[in-house]
């Protein structure tokens, strides 16, 4: 079935987190129709989930609270988008399923002039002998857990991984009244040190992270660094863990072994760039300074596939402001393809540099080092959906001629699950690369899962309209 | 990366490609004898063979030489499945070719006799007979056949067991970016990213990539890659018991065009995923999500198999089959190039036949000469065809 021009928008966003709200408010604005689409029922993104009373994770900007109420911007929560395509008459065409998780599921599709992807970060998770135990939460988990409902993933919750995101999580769940014996930080937070100027360039971060261990200290948090938790232990549930001194490439150094009780325990990496439905439309991307891939963008934020642009963490991660200040950049970008009067804005774009240094010079401190695999021995699960054991993997490496996460993929199942490797890809990826780092972003053409009955009838999608 | 110890004097055979075709030529040149080394630019089955279903089919092989090789490959894979560890998942399940209509219930009836006298076997099933092989089949088929000889394996590991069970000397992650070649114009050797590896034979097993090997050396082939995708569903129990697909298949592997085709190909697998396939077209090295391609599949699916219309695809993902023009693969001594031996161009039967083109393969190695039914696969059929394919047309009568 064509698409007539008329059903077409002039800007289809994906992803309603800051980015995508920022971009969404600064079209419409310009006068731009925008069509934003979003996974959650609202709109926030992971940062911004519904934040519980009484938590301090700060009022989202109101003029993005109202960018969905805005005449010109449709707002379809609950929209999982699987694909987008370029159609014959040079309109994108996104496609999505409806439902609380694509269940529903009702096709949709939505044609537009440009496309915006703002589809953010996930964690990214090293197993440890017991990770998959009850209790043992994604650090990023723990906190949407407590934004949305206050639901405390422990009384005595240990926060563990690397990142500026375990500060955060920490004082959030001391705040609502949990026990944090100690945050676990693989990372050397003097490092921050080396790199003097790319932190000065972002004050305000400087000064969160500061507010955060000062709130830490009030809890009497302990704050224990260039350390691990390489074990859990527990029957039925997390008991303890294991916390281990690591050498400056996170190899875990012998005898510095020891036992921490606790009854839950919040663990994550870092984030990973959301590059899916990105990549499959053929957008290249850079390597970051922590071995992962991010969408490679011009000064005008678009990607290397014309019609394309990106905001925000699937850009590499660097936070709220980041994506408020990408999203704007753009929005205006699209705003001159399309026609529109829209100014340059230096300023905006010399806030945007300055806050990447500052996320570049962070992500470079809590990369990790090629020393992790030293906590992970032959017997633990790498691959949840499949069982897929770590010695497993390492054998399709040494016996079998695997050389990347795909080979292994197809020698061992590990990442053919449900999660189709979300969880266990960059663990599998570092695993088996010659050098321990991704030769190449995880490729997933369908973002999410689609029924054939979806696909067979692609064709006769209705278009999306506004669920009112 | 050299996974096995490097024999300290050159080997006597170098194979390019780690994929089906290229783990068979190892396997049978070691078993004669032969020392083996195999490179490969990327890891194992990294090309069409990791991109594949893994089928080994008699009942799409045209009666001649091509059924030939697949009806002694059949043998050679069930002795493959004993030799080799359980995980390449061998599964003599039979394939079922179903027809919409009369006019092709006809026609793939007709295909069906020419096998069962060629020797492969073909049982004609009434349209009323055709659930009690597939329950989930859609009503109102025609008819189909039954043949009991296609089975399917694991295609990754099989290739990755096959090459182990060699034990042939893997460099892997190793570019061949050239052929060495004597004075006397002969093969030496190759040459890769990491230095010159001495041979007095090489074997042509570069799958898709294939057509290039030989060129500078005057002994290319007009080897093409032909895309396919293939649709990989949420884990089900036994829906699908057969490899099933429509009787248009045949004609579109057959096919002489470079537009899109497709035709049905549904199947289950050990591990619980159902696989959907096939569309072909000529894209060059094009791996870009084509939603008409998907589309087209998924409905062919949901047409032969109503209840898979709720279920999910997790997964596609493109491939490239080595295709050349006749739809035959080359197999055998390059004459242009002495020590040259090609395996390559099965187009998607690759994993299929690859235990029949490593014994003949390994017959060239050793000096033997081809049995008569192979001259079809000489490599040389193309000296002195035009460059170019011929141009679309019609798919031949059958």
């Amino acid at each position: 079935m064509p698409t007539s021009p008329s059903d077409a928008r002039d800007l289809a966003i994906v992803g309603a987190g800051p980015a995508g709200l920022s971009a969404a408010a600064t079209a419409a604005r310009l006068g731009l129709t925008v069509t934003l689409l979003d996974a959650a029922p609202r709109p926030g993104g992971q940062i911004r989930r519904h934040p519980a009373p009484g938590l301090r994770t700060g009022p989202p900007d109101p003029s993005l609270r109202r960018a969905q109420l805005h005449p010109l911007v449709r707002h379809l929560p609950r929209h999982h988008v699987w694909s987008a395509a370029r159609g014959e008459t040079g309109l994108w065409t996104v496609h999505a399923v409806t439902g609380d998780d694509g269940d529903g599921e009702r096709p949709v599709r939505v044609t537009a002039r440009a496309l915006l992807l703002a589809t953010g970060a996930h964690e990214r998770h090293l197993p440890f002998p017991g990770w998959t135990l009850p209790g043992v939460v994604g650090a990023g988990g723990a906190q949407a857990m407590l934004k949305s409902d206050l639901v405390l993933p422990g009384r005595r919750v240990v926060v563990a991984g690397s990142g500026p995101l375990l500060l955060a999580v920490a004082s959030s769940l001391a705040a609502a009244g949990a026990r944090v014996p100690a945050v676990v930080e693989a990372a050397g937070y003097l490092r921050y040190a080396r790199r003097p100027a790319a932190l000065a360039a972002d004050p305000r971060k400087l000064a969160e992270g500061a507010a955060h261990l000062a709130a830490l200290l009030r809890h009497h948090v302990r704050l224990l660094t260039r350390s691990a938790v390489t074990a859990a232990h527990g029957t039925d549930r997390v008991e303890a863990v294991t916390v281990t001194r690591l050498g400056p490439d996170w190899r875990p150094l012998p005898g510095t072994a020891r036992r921490l009780p606790c009854d839950a325990l919040a663990v994550g990496h870092g984030l990973v760039p959301q590059t899916d439905l990105a990549t499959t439309l053929g957008c290249a991307t850079r390597r970051t300074a922590d071995g992962t891939f991010a969408l490679l963008l011009d000064d005008d934020l678009e990607t290397t596939v014309r019609g394309v642009w990106a905001a925000g963490e699937s850009a590499g991660v660097a936070g709220e402001r980041a994506a408020l200040a990408e999203g704007e950049l753009a929005a205006r970008a699209v705003a001159r393809r399309l026609g529109r009067p829209a100014a340059l804005s230096p300023a905006l774009r010399r806030r945007r540099a300055r806050l990447r240094a500052f996320a570049d010079a962070m992500t470079a401190v809590h990369a990790p080092g090629p020393g992790w695999t030293g906590w992970l021995p032959d017997a633990t699960e790498v691959c949840r959906c499949e069982e897929v054991t770590a010695g497993r993997v390492r054998a399709a490496v040494r016996d079998l001629g695997a050389r990347d996460a795909r080979t292994v993929k197809l020698l061992t199942r590990a990442g053919m699950g449900w999660c189709q490797g979300r969880t266990c890809g960059q663990a599998v990826a570092r695993l088996t690369a010659p050098d321990g780092r991704p030769a190449a972003p995880e490729r997933r053409p369908f973002a999410v899962p689609v029924t054939l009955g979806t696909l067979a009838a692609l064709d006769d999608t209705p278009h999306g309209k506004e669920p009112r | 990366m050299v996974l096995a110890v490097s024999p300290t004097r050159p080997p006597d055979v170098i194979v390019v490609g780690a994929g089906a075709v290229g783990a068979a030529c190892a396997y049978h040149a070691a078993r004669a004898g032969l020392s083996v080394t195999v490179v490969d630019r990327g890891p194992v089955a990294g090309g069409t063979t990791g991109a594949g279903e893994g089928n080994l089919l008699v009942s799409d092989k045209e009666p001649g030489p091509e059924l030939h090789l697949a009806l002694l490959s059949t043998d050679l894979w069930r002795e493959l499945a004993d030799a080799l560890p359980p995980d390449i998942e061998y599964e003599a399940k039979g394939g079922l070719v179903v027809a919409p209509d009369a006019g092709r219930l006809d026609a793939l009836r007709a295909l069906a006799a020419a096998q069962s006298a060629a020797g492969a076997e073909a049982r004609p099933v009434p349209a009323a007979a055709l659930r009690d092989l597939e329950p989930h089949l859609a009503p109102g088929l025609a008819g189909g056949v039954h043949y009991p000889q296609d089975a399917q394996v694991m295609p990754a590991l099989a290739a990755a067991r096959l090459l182990r069970a060699s034990g042939a000397a893997l460099r892997l992650g190793e570019e061949v970016t050239a052929l060495l070649t004597t004075a006397a114009g002969r093969v030496r050797g190759v040459r890769t990213t990491r230095g010159d590896l001495h041979a007095p034979c090489v074997v042509n097993a570069a799958g898709a990539w294939a057509g290039s090997l030989g060129r500078a050396a005057g002994a290319g082939l007009p080897v093409r890659p032909r895309r396919g995708f293939v649709l990989v569903t949420e884990p089900l129990p036994r829906v699908v018991r057969h490899k099933v697909y429509t009787a248009d298949y045949v004609a579109d592997v057959a096919a002489d065009t470079a537009a899109l085709r497709t035709s049905t190909v549904v199947e289950g697998t050990a591990a619980g995923p159902v696989l959907v396939g096939a569309s072909r077209e000529l894209t060059g090295y094009d791996r870009t999500l084509s939603l008409p391609a998907l589309r087209r599949l998924a409905a062919g699916a949901v047409a032969l198999f109503p209840v898979l219309a709720g279920v999910r695809a997790l997964r596609t993902y493109a491939g490239f089959r080595p295709c050349l023009p006749d739809r035959l693969p080359a197999i055998g001594p390059d004459p242009r190039l002495p020590g040259l031996v090609h395996a390559c161009g099965h187009e998607g039967a690759g994993i299929g036949l690859a235990p029949a083109t490593g014994l003949l393969v390994t017959r060239a190695l050793t000096g033997g000469e081809l049995p008569a039914w192979a001259r079809a696969f000489r490599p040389e059929r193309f000296a002195t065809a035009p460059k170019e394919p011929r141009p679309e047309t019609p798919t031949p009568p059958r």
